[in-house]
């Protein structure tokens, strides 16, 4: 059995195996700064030995990423920020690790392309740094008064509407505020997305909303010719108020982005209220002092940026092309297909054809977001040996997304997505609720909306309504409170946690709005009645329903539900009253006695009863 | 600390005289010149399909039937282990296993044992050389000299844990999964999963400076007493217990009965209140 008996070091041995790993990309961005593992553990020390006070630590601990957790301050979430959601698969591995060492073997996806690590001990804070460090990674302004992590649509570069690639851009943006001294203490937090089109992103609801566009124009000799540049909405957000955000201008040159980004984040440094922490988002600015004269106070701010700019403050992206290559499996695929059922229903609900002939983007559906770090290498294998751009690519609906699949691989990848409990239906359908992380971790939440979340989607694919495509652009959103983390204002079908009450008895509760969009004719949901979380199920099934019995040919639940919201249905359910009325027999609350469970929130055995922390999204 | 420069060039600079791992080189030499005792602590069918040369096979169920020292120093001698060999351990659970062992052989006196850095299929997946068949063993005498001071049982620990945040009394390290301590705890433990306690890179323990800056940040001095406990037999605390070790921290103890006698014994419990967080938990 003898195998080895040189006397090479083992070590040289492992090495020289490390380096045959096939493909590896190295990331183009480092994103970490090491010291600042250093620092925080030096700090958290003088904390606790009381040399620091509370409030200037939070804002500190905030600063480099680490939220407070429920009614604890010995536990602390750390949110890493994935940048333009581009992570590369030795990242993934890396999350896992630090998952399983120091937080509850599972990392949660948000919906704003972060990696959040639950009930992580204070202490250990500064070791999940330096393990980012090394892979690049770091949660520095994921949370607290900054530039939040800058997000951009998982099909920006795939995206048949597109007009071209916005990721570069993304990125670029993310570079230049990371650290930027003008954004370290800005009145509240600040977002950018960059979607590819009007349909895949959400560029009126947030600060900075950004759709690539392509302008032709004519040169001064007549010539035609093709302008780079995007649409930019100001002044959108959920929250506690949510806004749609307005279009600065019909056209805005790619030359002009950063100048545009730093006129507004100025004017929001310079006038947003920094008193009225409930009230300083910019949309609450935007919203007082009206379109037009912040529009125009934008316009003036950005020609004096662009004219007191040292030349070498520029945004640079990075155009240079990842590298689309097949991955050579060691065990050749035969391509026969899959010997697994529900291939084609995986197929039709989680895939979408790419813009580039042959390729796939294939959608990875999780339960509200939810990976352990088992499945997380997993996924990482599957980037390497599926991915052709070898990059995975973290959505907007707590999922992932692995791009330039070739179409010839999709069995295969459905098959090893099966063997890792990762090959669900239902990702681009109504079956794939967003869930914010509610009572599991959260200080402001009222409900467990995470779970409620996830019986949702357990639901919806027990009775395969995934495969119903007049319910698959529809959406549904749940957040644990009214201050909008689950995105309910723009679901289709959107929930809020709260209490009900009977008497002295309380029990958890959500009130159900209709009608929420984030496409090109973005508009919030309209407040429908308050559900008991045990109702919320087969209330959902009752709209169902209602819209089968009652919907036109060709009509989609979103677009019937849209009539029904703008009074614009001529059917027996012609507006959200009638919805209303149809929904009453669901909502009479039982006695305690008749079923105690009602009084329970889902994953509790105790009664329910509401209580919350203080807020670290304003600090 | 005196030793720091002497020794800089091994163990991380280690002033430990008994380091509590060796690693694979140095093991390979031990076994090429049979001056070593090698425990494999898997089970028998794997142990079987290949191990490390020269191992003899101890399964942890085997010691686990009865560990009451006596029984431990006969079925030490029965594997050929006399009081002064020199023993390595290895398994292929991120050394929970051997740590258990370890730390079992050291309870009755003996105190030449290590465990191997890492773990065998970090062995196989080098390509380095392996045996099937069992070694023909020696049965050797092994005596008996207990080491109380290694050992916490349930009232010990009673009366030595004190308030971790005030830094009074000993420290009780629970090295479960951090959500099975959330759920349910040893009251005045600190929560530090046995993950933690590995390096990024196959090895069962991270390197001494890395374990220092880990325990320090927690704000566990070198002089503190500490007492470790897991779920149920001393295995994943047996690792934390050598990990305490390797970094200097020398008045450790195991809670080798651990949470499940706790619990028997009714003994009160503490749970994270008012958070669903089991329900984050993707498993």
């Amino acid at each position: 059995m003898s195998v080895s008996e040189d006397s090479t070091s083992a070590h040289i041995q492992k090495s020289h195996l490390e380096s045959a790993i096939p493909d590896e990309r190295k990331p183009r961005e480092n994103w970490a700064r090491r010291s600042e593992a250093d620092y925080f553990a030096d700090t958290v020390k003088l904390f606790r030995q009381g040399r620091y006070d509370s409030d200037s630590f939070r804002r500190f601990r905030l600063q480099h990423g680490a939220y407070g957790t429920r009614m604890t301050s010995d536990y602390a979430m750390v949110r890493i920020k994935i940048p333009a959601g581009v992570a590369y698969p030795h990242q993934l591995e890396a999350v896992a690790r630090l998952s399983e060492q120091y937080s509850i073997g599972s990392a949660h996806l948000s919906t704003r392309e972060n990696i959040q690590l639950h009930w992580v001990v204070l202490e250990d804070v500064s070791e999940i740094f330096r393990g980012l460090a090394q892979v690049g990674l770091t949660s520095r302004e994921a949370c607290g008064n900054t530039v939040r992590n800058v997000m951009c649509s998982p099909l920006a570069g795939v995206c048949s509407a597109e007009s071209f690639d916005s990721t570069p851009y993304a990125i670029a943006t993310a570079r230049f505020f990371l650290r930027n001294p003008m954004c370290q203490n800005l009145p509240r937090k600040f977002k950018f997305n960059f979607t590819c089109c009007e349909k895949h992103g959400m560029a009126r609801m947030v600060d900075v909303g950004l759709i690539p566009h392509i302008q032709k124009s004519e040169d001064k000799d007549g010539s035609l010719y093709e302008q780079r540049g995007f649409k930019i909405f100001l002044g959108g957000g959920l929250g506690n108020r949510s806004f749609v955000g307005y279009q600065l201008e019909d056209f805005t040159p790619e030359e002009d982005l950063l100048y545009t980004s730093m006129a507004v984040i100025r004017i929001f440094d310079r006038l947003g209220d920094r008193k009225n922490l409930a009230r300083n988002r910019m949309r609450y600015l935007v919203n007082e002092m009206g379109w037009e004269k912040f529009q125009n106070l934008v316009l003036m701010e950005r020609a004096i940026v662009r004219s007191t700019q040292s030349v070498v403050t520029r945004l640079k992206p990075d155009h240079r092309p990842l590298e689309i290559k097949r991955p050579i499996r060691i065990s050749e695929l035969n391509n026969n297909g899959t010997q697994n059922a529900g291939y084609a229903r995986w197929l039709a609900t989680n895939t979408v054809a790419q813009k580039q002939d042959h390729y796939h983007t294939v959608f990875v559906t999780l339960e509200a977001g939810d990976i352990t770090a088992r499945q997380l290498v997993s996924l990482a294998k599957l980037v390497r040996n599926y991915s052709c751009e070898g990059v995975a690519r973290l959505g907007f609906a707590q999922n992932i997304a692995l791009r330039y699949v070739h179409k010839d691989d999709l069995p295969a990848l459905y098959d090893a997505l099966i063997d890792t409990g990762l090959a669900k239906p239902g990702a681009l359908t109504m079956a794939a609720p967003i869930g914010c992380s509610g009572t599991t971790s959260c200080n402001l939440a009222l409900t467990n909306s995470h779970r409620l979340a996830k019986e949702i989607q357990r639901k919806f694919l027990d009775l395969g309504l995934d495969q119903d495509g007049a319910l698959a652009d529809s959406a549904i959103k749940i957040s644990g409170c009214p201050n909008s983390c689950g995105q309910h204002g723009i679901a289709t079908i959107g929930f809020f946690g709260g209490g009900g009450r009977v008497g002295k008895d309380m029990y958890p509760s959500y009130s159900m709005s209709l009608g929420g969009r984030s496409d090109d004719q973005t508009m919030l949901g309209q407040t429908c009645a308050r559900i008991p979380a045990k109702r919320v199920i087969p209330v959902i099934l009752r709209i169902i329903e209602l819209f089968r019995e009652n919907c036109k040919t060709d009509d989609t639940l979103k677009s019937w539900i849209h009539r029904v919201v703008a009074g614009a249905e001529d059917s027996a359910i012609s507006s959200i009253k009638d919805i209303q009325r149809e929904l009453r027999p669901l909502l009479t609350p039982p006695t305690k006695d008749e079923d105690p469970d009602f009084y329970l929130d889902y994953g509790s055995d105790v009664s329910y009863h509401t209580k919350t922390g203080k807020g670290e999204c304003a600090a | 600390m005196s030793n720091d420069n002497s020794n800089k060039n091994k163990n991380d600079g280690s002033s430990d005289p008994t380091p509590v791992t060796t690693t694979i080189d140095a093991l390979r030499s031990l076994v090429r010149d049979r001056s070593v005792i090698v425990i494999d602590v898997r089970k028998p069918n794997e142990y079987a399909k290949g191990h490390i040369p020269t191992a003899v096979n101890l399964p942890l169920a085997d010691l686990l039937a009865d560990d009451s020292p006596k029984q431990v120093a006969k079925l030490a001698g029965s594997l050929g282990i006399d009081d002064e060999a020199d023993v390595v351990v290895y398994d292929d659970t991120f050394g929970a296993l051997a740590s258990r062992i370890a730390w079992t052989l050291e309870y009755i006196g003996h105190k030449r044992v290590v465990l191997l850095d890492t773990v065998f299929d970090q062995w196989r997946s080098l390509g380095l050389e392996t045996d099937t068949a069992a070694p023909s063993i020696t049965a050797k005498n092994h005596t008996v000299s207990e080491t109380p001071g290694i050992l916490a049982t349930h009232d010990y620990l009673e009366s030595a844990v004190g308030n971790y945040y005030d830094n009074t009394g000993a420290v009780l390290i629970d090295n479960r999964e951090r959500l099975n301590y959330l759920e349910q705890h040893i009251p005045g433990a600190i929560s530090l999963p046995y993950r933690t306690l590995a390096d990024n890179d196959n090895r069962i323990l991270r390197s001494k400076s890395d374990m220092q800056r880990l325990f320090a940040n927690r704000g566990i001095r070198p002089d503190s007493e500490i007492i470790t406990y897991c779920g149920s037999v001393g295995t994943l605390s047996g690792l934390g217990y050598y990990a305490l070790k390797s970094a200097g921290f020398s008045n450790a103890r195991l809670y080798v009965r651990s949470f499940k006698e706790w619990k028997s014994l009714q003994k009160p419990t503490l749970t994270q209140p008012d958070a669903n967080y089991w329900d984050l938990s993707a498993e």
